[in-house]
C-alpha cells in the first residue's frame, strides 16, 4: 500500500474511532439524564415526515455549515504554520459589523454592492487580524495570548458601535440594537433552484444561503494556494520547522504577516453568509461562538479543506438536530458535549495515528535498506 | 596504574547478550562486555556502531529486549534511570543535561535533594558539594547559573552531579566531543583521581589516540555487536581502527592546491552585538563603532571579522564551539543582523535578505540538519525544494513544480548515493548520514559558487563521511569557494587551505594546514596561545 | 551571593517605594477629580474579592507552566468550577460550594493533562478543546438538573442559574480599626489628602473579610514555597527548564506534570468557586474570561508569584471600581495623563544630566518622538478627561485586556518564560 493512502486511511479510521467513542460518552450524559440514547440518536436523523421538513432541515444543516467552514479555513491557515490564531472571533465580529454598516450607506447594482460588502469584511477581518501579527513579529508577543485579549476588545467594540455609532432604526418593541437593514441589493440570491431542480418544495424563511458557492469557491481556491503553490509550501515549512525555513531564504516575519492576515480576512467572511443571506443586517443578539467552534472544525478536519467541509458539515449535522432533540425531551446541549468530546478524541487520534504512521514509515525504510546496508542506528 | 590487585574482585559491570532492537533495527545484538572495578574502560565504535543504545541500557533509560545486567555481580533489572542510580551507576549525557536558568546547585541536587519534610536544605547541600568540589579537584561555584557557565565548567557540574548521587560507576558519553585537547587534559586528570579513588568509569569514544591514553582496558562495538575486548598497551591505533570499522580508516586529505586568485566571498569587519542589533550612527565607520562598543563594554558575538575565500579554496574556522561560528554563518547567511561589508563575487550583498543571498550563489550545509537542514515530517522531494523554492526545477511561476523536483531528487538520490526506498519518504526515516548526503545534493545542485558546510560529517557514518569529504574536495577542484566550520580538528586540517581561529568572536590566528599539530591549534582556540598572524 | 542578596533588597525597597508613590498619585487624582471611590474601602473590598478569582486562576496557570504545561483551558476550567460550586453550595453550603468547584476543576485539569502528557497533543489545541467542554457539560448539567418541576427549580434555578448558596463563609474584621470603633471609617471618611486614601485602602482589606478569601490570598506564598523551597518545586520547575535533564536523574517527569496541571486546574475551579461566592449563586457566563485574565495577570508577572499577585490587583482594581462607580472611572483619564507627565519628566532629566552627543545620534530622533508621543497622549488624556462624562462600560469592560497587551507589548522581551513551556515532551525522545 502507497505510504500516503495507508496515512490517509489511517486519519480516517482515527477520526471514526474518535466519533465513536465521542458517541458513547454522550450515550452515558444522555442516559444520565433519563432519556434514551437510541430516541436521541433517532432525533439526529429525524428530518420530519414532510419534504417540506426534510428540505428545511438540509437547509439549516447546510446554512450552518458554511460560516463554520469558513471560520475552520481561516484557523487552519494559521494552525498549519503553528501560528495559533485564536482570534478569529474577535475578527469576525468585528468584520461583520462594519461590512453591514458601509453596505448600508449605500445602493449599487447587486453584484458591486455584495462585491463592496465582501471586500470590506474582508478588510476588516484582516487588518484586525493584522494587530496581533505586528505583535509578534517586532515585539516578540506571543500570538495566543494577544489574540485572546483582542477578542474580548473586538466582542466589546463591536457592541459598542452597534449600540452607538453604527445603530439603525429600531422597530416597536424591539430588545435588540442593529445595524440599519441592507438595501435589496445586497440580498445574496439564494439557492433554492437546486431544491426545486428535484421537484421538491423550497425551503422557508432565507432558504438555502448562496454564500454556500462563495464558500466552496474559497475552499477549492485555499487548497490550490497551500498545496500547489510556492506561498504553501512556505507555509508549509515554516509550520513543520521554523529553523530551517528560515535557513532557507523563508522570511519568517513576513510569513507570519501574511498568513496572519489571510487568516483574518477571511474569518472576516464568517459573518457574512447570515447577513447577506438572511439577516440582512448585524445585530445584537447575531450568532456568537463561531471563531471558537471554526477551531474546532479546523482541527477535526486537520487544517486540510476537505476535511474541514467534512468536519463543518458533521458540526452542522449536530447543531440541526436542536429542536428534535427538545421533542424526544433529551437535552439540546447534549450536542455540546458531541462536539467538544469529538475535538479532544480526535486530537488524540491524531496524535496517535500520526505516531503510528511514522514508526511505519521508518520500519519500512528500514527494512527496505536492511538487505544491503549495516544496523545504523541514530540512538 | 595497573588493575591487576583488583582483577579478583568481582566485576563492576557485566552485560551478557545484550539485544535491542527498534522498529526495523537491530541497534544492539548479543553484546558482552565485563569492566573491572577501579579501572576506566574505553568502549570505542564508530557513529551509529550502537555505544550510545548500550549506555543507555545501562542506565535505565532503555530497557533490552534479551540480556542480563550484573552490577557487582548481582543480577539487576534497570527500569528507570533511578534503579540505576540506585545501583550506583551515574551517566555524563554527550549533549549536557542541565537547565540553564536553574544554579549549579539546584542542577546537582535535583532528584536527591536534602532535606526533612520536602523541604530543601540548600546550606547542606552547597557544603557537600563544595567537599566533593575539592575532593576532585572540580571547582565550580554552586550558586552560579549554568547558564553562565562555559563548556567545561558544565562539564564539571555533570560530574558532580553523578558523584553527589553516590555513583560507584560513571558512564562518560562521548564526553571530549565538546572540549578542546587542553581541557581534554584536565578532564583525564580528573578521570585518574576519580580511579585512584576506587571508581570505575566507562568510557565512550571514537577518539582512538583519547582512548589509548586513558583507557585500563577497550572493547571494540561495530555494527551493534562486540567484536573485540584488548589491552591499550598491546594494541596500536591503527589496530583498533581496523578493528572498528572493519577496514581501514578514511583520512581527510586534499591533495595538490586548486586555489586561485578570484576572490569570491570578502567579509570585512563584521561586527555582531550580543544585547540586540542597533545601526550605526550616521557618518561612523563600522570600526570606530566597534571600537566604541569595546570602550562600553558591551559584549561582542562577533568581533571585527575580516577575511578573503577564493574560488577553489576551502577555509576553515577552528574554534570551541560558541565562540561566535554560529553567529559568522547567520551574519553571512543574513539570517541575523551584523555590521560590516559582505562580497559575493564582487558584488555588495551585506543588505540582501537570505533568499537573494541563496539565489546569487550562497549554498548551506547546516551545523544542525535536525534543526536546520531538513523538513522531517515531510517527503524526501520536498526537502529537495527547500531552499530552492524559487530556483527552477523546483518553481515554475507561482507554482511548486512537483513532477521537475521528484525527478531532480531522483538524480540526487542516485549520483549521491542516499539509500532510501523512494523520494516520496519522510525525511524522518533515513538514517543521519542518507540524510547529510541528501542534504549535500542538495545544496551542490544549484551550482553554488560559496558553500558554507558546518560540522559536515557531524554523527555520520564512516562510509558516508568519506563521501561528503570527497564530494567537497571534487567541488573544490571545480571552482567553489567552501567556508568549512568544524569541532573535528582532523577534519580542518586534512581538508582547508587555509586555516582561522576564532576565539570570543575575533579572528585570532591564521594558520597553515600542512605545518599544524592538533595540539598548537588547541591552544589557540582556548586562547592559551595568544599573538597573531602566523607564517 | 551578596551581590544576589543585595539586589533582592533593592528589589524589595524599590517596590515598596512604588507602592507608596501609586497610593499618592492615586490621592491627588483623586482629589482634583473629586471621585471619591478612587480610593474607598467599598472600592477596595470589591478588588480583593475580583482579585481573587483572578489571582486564583493565575496561580493555576503558574503551575502548570511552571512545570512546562501551557493552560489556556482554566478558563473552561474555571466554569466547571462555579457551576458545581453552585450546585454543592445550594443544597450543602460554602464549604461545600469550595471543595465540589476545587474538584471539578482538577478534573477539568485531569483531562488537559491526559491529552498533553499522555497523548502528547499541542498544549493550546488541547486547551481550545476543555474550553469548548467546560460551557457544554455545565449546560447540559443545568438543562438536566435545573430544569422547571426539579428541586432545584423549585428552589429558584433555571437555565442559566443555580439557586443562592444556603450559607456563605463567616467574615471577619481588624478589631478596633475596622470595626467596632472603626477608626480606619472614620479617618476615611474626612476625605483627607492621602491619610484617608490610606486609610481607606486599608480599610477595604480588613472590614468584613471573607475567612476564605483570607485562605486564597495565603495561596500566593505558599506557592511560592513549595515551588522554590521544597524537592517537589525544584523537580516541578526542573520539568519546565528541562524535563530530559531531570528525567536522566531519576525525576517522574509525566507524574509531576500530571501533578501540575491537576494542581492548575484545582487553583482554576477554586477561582470560580470565589465568583460563585461574590454572586452567591452560580450564573452562566459569569467567568467572563476571567480564566484568560489570569493567564494574563501570570505572564503580567513574569511567571512568579509576587508579579502576578500585582497583575491580578491590578486586575482586581479595575474591575472593582467600575463595579462601586463608573463615573470614577474617568479619573484614571487624568492617572494616565500624570504618569504620562512623569515619563516625560524622568526622561527629561535624564537627557540633560548625561548630555552626551554621541548618545543624543544614536537614540535622539526615537526618544524625542516617544516623547512627544507621550505629551500628546497627556494632553488627549486630559482633554478627555474635562469633556467625557462616563465611559461607554464596553471601552470600561476591556480594560484589562488593553493593559495586558500595553505590558506585552512594552515588556515581551524582558519576560522570561521556562525555557520548555509548551514544548512537547515524550519520554527518552530529546527534541
Amino acid at each position: 500500500m502507497p505510504a500516503g493512502l495507508f496515512r490517509a486511511l489511517l486519519t480516517v479510521a482515527g477520526a471514526v474511532a474518535a466519533i465513536v467513542v465521542a458517541i458513547a460518552i454522550s450515550s452515558v450524559a444522555i442516559l444520565a439524564a433519563g432519556a434514551s440514547p437510541m430516541q436521541a440518536f433517532a432525533a439526529f436523523f429525524d428530518f420530519g415526515e414532510t419534504e417540506r421538513s426534510v428540505v428545511n432541515g438540509i437547509a439549516t444543516m447546510l446554512n450552518r455549515s458554511v460560516p463554520l467552514f469558513i471560520a475552520g479555513l481561516a484557523v487552519a491557515i494559521g494552525f498549519r504554520m503553528n501560528l495559533f490564531n485564536i482570534g478569529v472571533e474577535g475578527q469576525y465580529k468585528i468584520a461583520a459589523v462594519c461590512a453591514a454598516y458601509v453596505g448600508s450607506l449605500f445602493v449599487a447594482p447587486a453584484p458591486i454592492q455584495i462585491l463592496v460588502i465582501i471586500v470590506v469584511a474582508a478588510a476588516v477581518g484582516g487588518l484586525y487580524a493584522l494587530i496581533p501579527a505586528v505583535m509578534k513579529v517586532t515585539r516578540g508577543v506571543n500570538e495566543v495570548i494577544s489574540t485572546i485579549m483582542l477578542n474580548y476588545i473586538a466582542i466589546q467594540l463591536a457592541a459598542f458601535l452597534v449600540r452607538g455609532p453604527f445603530t439603525g432604526q429600531r422597530t416597536e418593541g424591539q430588545l435588540t440594537t442593529n445595524t440599519p437593514l441592507l438595501p435589496e441589493s445586497a440580498w445574496f440570491p439564494n439557492l433554492n433552484v437546486l431544491f426545486e431542480m428535484f421537484g421538491l418544495p423550497a425551503p422557508r424563511g432565507g432558504g438555502l444561503w448562496g454564500f454556500l458557492v462563495v464558500a466552496i469557491l474559497l475552499g477549492v481556491g485555499l487548497w490550490v494556494l497551500l498545496e500547489r503553490t510556492r506561498f504553501g509550501f512556505d507555509v508549509k515549512a515554516s509550520g513543520l520547522n521554523p529553523s530551517a525555513a528560515l535557513a532557507s531564504g523563508v522570511n519568517p516575519k513576513k510569513m507570519v504577516i501574511s498568513a496572519m492576515v489571510l487568516s483574518g480576512a477571511i474569518a472576516g467572511l464568517i459573518g457574512l453568509p447570515e447577513i447577506l443571506g438572511d439577516k440582512h443586517t448585524f445585530g445584537s443578539n447575531f450568532t456568537p461562538g463561531l471563531g471558537f467552534l471554526g477551531i474546532a472544525v479546523a482541527l477535526l478536519g486537520r487544517n486540510k479543506p476537505a476535511g474541514i467541509a467534512v468536519a463543518a458539515l458533521l458540526f452542522g449535522f449536530l447543531d440541526r438536530a436542536q429542536g428534535p432533540l427538545q421533542f424526544a425531551s433529551v437535552p439540546p446541549s447534549v450536542i455540546m458535549i458531541m462536539q467538544g468530546a469529538i475535538v479532544l478524541l480526535v486530537v488524540i487520534a491524531n496524535e496517535i495515528t500520526s505516531r503510528i504512521a511514522m514508526r511505519r514509515e521508518e520500519r519500512r525504510a528500514a527494512q527496505q535498506l536492511g538487505r544491503n546496508t549495516p544496523v545504523e542506528v541514530a540512538a | 596504574m595497573s588493575s591487576d590487585p583488583l582483577a579478583a574482585a568481582r566485576p563492576a559491570v557485566e552485560l551478557a547478550g545484550i539485544t535491542k532492537r527498534f522498529p526495523g533495527v537491530v541497534a544492539n545484538h548479543d553484546v558482552c562486555l565485563t569492566v573491572e572495578p577501579g579501572t576506566v574502560h574505553a568502549i570505542v565504535g564508530e557513529n551509529g556502531a550502537g555505544k550510545s543504545t548500550l549506555m543507555k541500557i545501562l542506565y535505565g533509560m532503555q530497557q533490552p529486549d534479551e540480556g542480563t545486567i550484573k552490577v557487582n555481580g548481582q543480577e539487576v533489572t534497570f527500569r528507570t534511570p533511578s534503579d540505576a542510580i540506585a545501583a550506583g551507576i551515574g551517566m555524563v549525557h554527550q549533549h549536557f543535561m542541565l537547565a540553564d536558568n536553574f544554579t549549579v546547585l539546584e542542577n546537582i541536587v535535583l532528584g536527591a535533594e536534602p532535606g526533612q519534610f520536602g523541604i530543601l536544605d540548600t546550606r547542606q547541600a552547597r557544603e557537600r558539594i563544595k567537599a566533593l568540589a575539592a575532593g576532585h579537584g572540580l571547582q565550580v561555584g554552586p550558586d552560579r547559573l549554568v547558564e553562565d557557565l562555559g563548556v567545561g565548567d558544565r562539564q564539571r557540574v555533570e560530574i558532580l552531579k553523578v558523584l553527589y548521587r553516590g555513583a560507584r560507576i560513571l558512564i562518560l558519553d562521548e564526553p571530549t566531543a565538546v572540549l578542546v585537547p587542553q581541557e581534554v587534559d584536565e578532564l583525564f586528570e580528573t578521570l585518574r583521581e576519580l580511579k585512584a579513588g576506587g571508581l570505575t568509569v566507562i568510557f565512550i569514544s571514537h577518539k582512538l589516540d583519547e582512548v589509548l591514553n586513558i583507557a585500563d582496558a577497550i572493547t571494540v562495538i561495530r555494527r551493534g555487536t562486540t567484536v573485540a575486548s584488548v589491552d591499550p598497551r598491546e594494541v596500536t591505533a591503527r589496530q583498533l581502527a581496523e578493528l572498528m570499522v572493519g577496514s581501514e580508516l578514511p583520512t581527510p586529505e586534499t591533495r595538490e592546491s586548486t586555489v586561485t586568485d578570484t576572490v569570491m566571498l570578502k567579509v570585512s569587519g563584521l561586527t555582531m552585538e550580543a544585547d540586540g542589533h542597533r545601526p550605526i550612527p550616521k557618518g561612523a565607520s563600522v570600526s570606530a563603532y566597534a571600537d566604541r562598543l569595546r570602550a562600553e563594554g558591551r559584549r561582542l558575538l562577533l568581533d571585527d571579522v575580516s577575511f578573503e575565500i577564493h574560488q577553489g579554496e576551502i577555509l576553515g574556522i577552528a574554534g570551541v564551539e560558541g565562540n561566535g561560528q554560529s553567529e559568522l554563518i547567520e551574519a553571512i547567511m543574513g539570517m541575523r543582523p551584523a555590521h560590516g561589508d559582505l562580497a559575493l563575487g564582487g558584488e555588495d550583498i551585506a543588505s540582501w535578505s537570505t533568499l537573494k543571498r541563496r539565489e546569487s550563489g550562497i549554498g548551506y550545509i547546516p551545523e544542525d540538519r535536525h534543526r536546520q537542514g531538513l523538513l522531517l515530517e515531510a517527503s524526501l522531494w520536498e526537502n529537495r525544494v527547500l531552499g530552492h523554492q524559487t530556483r527552477p526545477p523546483a518553481r515554475s511561476g507561482i507554482w511548486i513544480n512537483r513532477r521537475a523536483s521528484k525527478a531532480d531528487t531522483e538524480r540526487i538520490v542516485k549520483d549521491y548515493d542516499v539509500r532510501t526506498p523512494s523520494v516520496d519518504t519522510l525525511a524522518l526515516a533515513l538514517s543521519g548520514g542518507n540524510q547529510q548526503k541528501l542534504i549535500v545534493g542538495r545544496e551542490m545542485s544549484s551550482e553554488p559558487t560559496f558553500l558554507i558546510a558546518a560540522h559536515p560529517t557531524r554523527g555520520v557514518d564512516v562510509g558516508a563521511q568519506a563521501a561528503i569529504w570527497d564530494h567537497l574536495r571534487n567541488a573544490r577542484a571545480a571552482g567553489l569557494a567552501v567556508l568549512l566550520i568544524s569541532a573535528d580538528l582532523d577534519e580542518l586540517i586534512g581538508l582547508s587551505d587555509t586555516l582561522h581561529v576564532i576565539y570570543k568572536g575575533r579572528l585570532v590566528a591564521r594558520l597553515d594546514p600542512s605545518d599544524v599539530t592538533p595540539e598548537r591549534l588547541g591552544g589557540y582556540m582556548t586562547g592559551a596561545i595568544t599573538g597573531t598572524e602566523e607564517t | 551571593m551578596t551581590t544576589v542578596a543585595s539586589t533582592k533588597v533593592r528589589k524589595y525597597h524599590l517596590a515598596l517605594i512604588g507602592v507608596a508613590l501609586l497610593i499618592l498619585l492615586m490621592s491627588l487624582v483623586r482629589i482634583m477629580s473629586g471621585a471619591n471611590d478612587i480610593t474607598s474601602s467599598g472600592t477596595f473590598a470589591a478588588a480583593l474579592m475580583l482579585a481573587v478569582p483572578i489571582g486564583l486562576a493565575g496561580l493555576g496557570g503558574l503551575w502548570a507552566e511552571r512545570a512546562g504545561v501551557v493552560n489556556i483551558g482554566l478558563e473552561g476550567m474555571m466554569v466547571l468550577g462555579t457551576w458545581f460550586a453552585g450546585w454543592a453550595g445550594y443544597q450543602w453550603g460554602a464549604m461545600a460550594a469550595l471543595l465540589a468547584g476545587l474538584i471539578a476543576g482538577a478534573l477539568g485539569g485531569l483531562i488537559h493533562a491526559i491529552a498533553t502528557v499522555t497523548f502528547g497533543v499541542d498544549h493550546i489545541i488541547s486547551g481550545v478543546a476543555i474550553n469548548l467542554l467546560g460551557p457544554g457539560v455545565t449546560r447540559f448539567l443545568s438543562e438536566v438538573l435545573y430544569k422547571e418541576g426539579t428541586g432545584a427549580g423549585e428552589a429558584g434555578a433555571g437555565i442559566t442559574t443555580s439557586p443562592a448558596l444556603k450559607s456563605e463563609a463567616p467574615e471577619i474584621s481588624l478589631p478596633l480599626l475596622s470595626s467596632g470603633p472603626d477608626w480606619l471609617g472614620s479617618l476615611e471618611r474626612t476625605h483627607w489628602f492621602l491619610l484617608s486614601d490610606v486609610a481607606g485602602i486599608l480599610r477595604g482589606l480588613t472590614h468584613g473579610v471573607d475567612v476564605l478569601v483570607i485562605l486564597a490570598v495565603l495561596l500566593l506564598p505558599l506557592t511560592f514555597f513549595v515551588l522554590w523551597h521544597t524537592a517537589f518545586g525544584l523537580r516541578l520547575r526542573s520539568a519546565g527548564e528541562n524535563p530530559w535533564a531531570a528525567e536522566s536523574l531519576g525525576v517522574n517527569v509525566p507524574l509531576i506534570k500530571y501533578v501540575a496541571v491537576v494542581i492548575s486546574g484545582a487553583f482554576a475551579g477554586l477561582g470560580g468557586v470565589f465568583l460563585v461566592f461574590v454572586s452567591t449563586k452560580y450564573v452562566e457566563g459569569q467567568t467572563g474570561g476571567r480564566g484568560f485574565i489570569g493567564l494574563a495577570a501570570m505572564i503580567f508577572g513574569n511567571w512568579r508569584p509576587g508579579g502576578l499577585a500585582a497583575g491580578a490587583a491590578l486586575f482586581g482594581y479595575a474591575d472593582g471600581l467600575q463595579l462601586r462607580s463608573s463615573g470614577a472611572v474617568t479619573s484614571f483619564l487624568l492617572f494616565g495623563a500624570a504618569l504620562l507627565v512623569i515619563y516625560i519628566g524622568i526622561k527629561l532629566r535624564g537627557m540633560l544630566a548625561s548630555g552626551q552627543p554621541a548618545e543624543a545620534v544614536t537614540r535622539g530622533a526615537r526618544e524625542y518622538t516617544l516623547m512627544a508621543a507621550a505629551a500628546a497622549g497627556s494632553i488627549v488624556l486630559i482633554w478627555l478627561w474635562l469633556t467625557v462624562d462616563k465611559l461607554p462600560d464596553e471601552f470600561v469592560n476591556v480594560t484589562p485586556h488593553v493593559l495586558t497587551l500595553l505590558v506585552l507589548l512594552v515588556a515581551s522581551q524582558r519576560l522570561r518564560m521556562p525555557k520548555a513551556d509548551g514544548v512537547r515532551y515524550r519520554r527518552g525522545e530529546q527534541h
